[in-house]
């Protein structure tokens, strides 16, 4: 095995962990999602997905193309991704706010499915 | 005239990146002519909206604000691991917050900047902006603390500014 093909295994290796770690963290926004108890929370969990999640996948994508033009139009995907998400993100909150939504505000801490007794678990 | 250049020869690259037209042989001069007549009406539309300052095309502020990202790409890596084990946790445990955080910025670049930046960051939105704060949703207690925002807006306001002077004062 010639060097060049080392450096392009090792280019690969690093593009699908970028690339897997940025699933987790968008599988991580969508459990999010689910799990929290409000909309603000949830909008928080949402954020993981399109911070992160999406420029780690961007990145992978970069690695995997090289130095060719489809790279530097990643490059532009990832930094639109990360000057238009927080301006949506704002929006959406902002929205709410006007609505007059209340944020949930106490501490949430429901019980764990496992504490509870069997015969509660049945329904 | 700096901006406009400035302005022109962004939409330039950007054009030659998306088109990808290097050569001059064949139909690519009619492409290209095309290309730099687009690049000049936008930037005759710019002109006529009159907003072409210092805020539209922020080309002298770019080294400084380029090496704010990098470091607010180190603090999204930190918040987006603390919020990853916030959710993935088996009993979730949080306790939101919504906290007003104080805002003295010299320029609508710097607001601007400083907003995104909370919002950018997980665990923080900035939900509403008022003339002399910012109204700050978190997901936990822990994600509220004063040091950090304060950090966040002074670096925000050297990459937009530069370090503040004498004349500016301390409440400008």
């Amino acid at each position: 095995m010639s060097a060049m093909e080392v450096w392009h295994y090792i280019l690969l290796a690093i593009s699908v962990a970028s690339m897997t770690a940025g699933l987790v963290f968008v599988l991580a926004g969508a459990i999010g999602v689910i799990r929290m108890p409000d909309f603000y929370t949830r909008m928080h969990a949402a954020g993981v997905t399109d911070t992160l999640g999406a420029e780690l996948i961007v990145l992978g994508l970069m690695l995997q193309s090289g130095l060719t033009l489809t790279t530097v139009k990643l490059a532009l995907v990832g930094l639109l991704l990360f000057l238009t998400s927080p301006t949506s993100t704002h929006a959406i909150a902002n929205a709410a706010h006007k609505a007059k939504l209340k944020p949930q505000l106490k501490r949430h801490r429901p019980e764990h499915p496992a504490d509870r007794g069997p015969e509660e678990r049945k329904s | 005239m700096l901006y406009g250049v400035g302005l022109s020869a962004i939409l330039g690259l950007l054009w030659l990146t998306l088109s990808g037209n290097y050569t001059l042989s064949g139909d690519y001069p009619l492409i290209i002519m095309l290309g730099i007549l687009s690049i000049l009406i936008s930037v005759g539309i710019t002109l006529r909206m009159r907003i072409l300052d210092r805020e539209t095309v922020p080309i002298v502020r770019a080294p400084h604000l380029i090496a704010y990202w990098a470091w607010l790409g180190g603090q999204i890596l930190a918040a987006n691991i603390s919020v990853l084990k916030l959710i993935m946790r088996p009993d979730v445990d949080i306790e939101p917050r919504l906290v007003r955080v104080p805002v003295d910025l010299r320029s609508g670049t710097a607001r601007c900047v400083y907003a995104n930046s909370i919002t950018l960051t997980p665990g923080t939105v900035t939900v509403d902006v008022e003339d002399d704060g910012y109204l700050v949703h978190a997901l936990d207690k822990s994600m509220t603390d004063p040091a950090g925002f304060a950090e966040m807006a002074l670096r925000s306001d050297r990459a937009a500014d530069g370090q503040r002077t004498s004349e500016d004062g301390e409440n400008s």
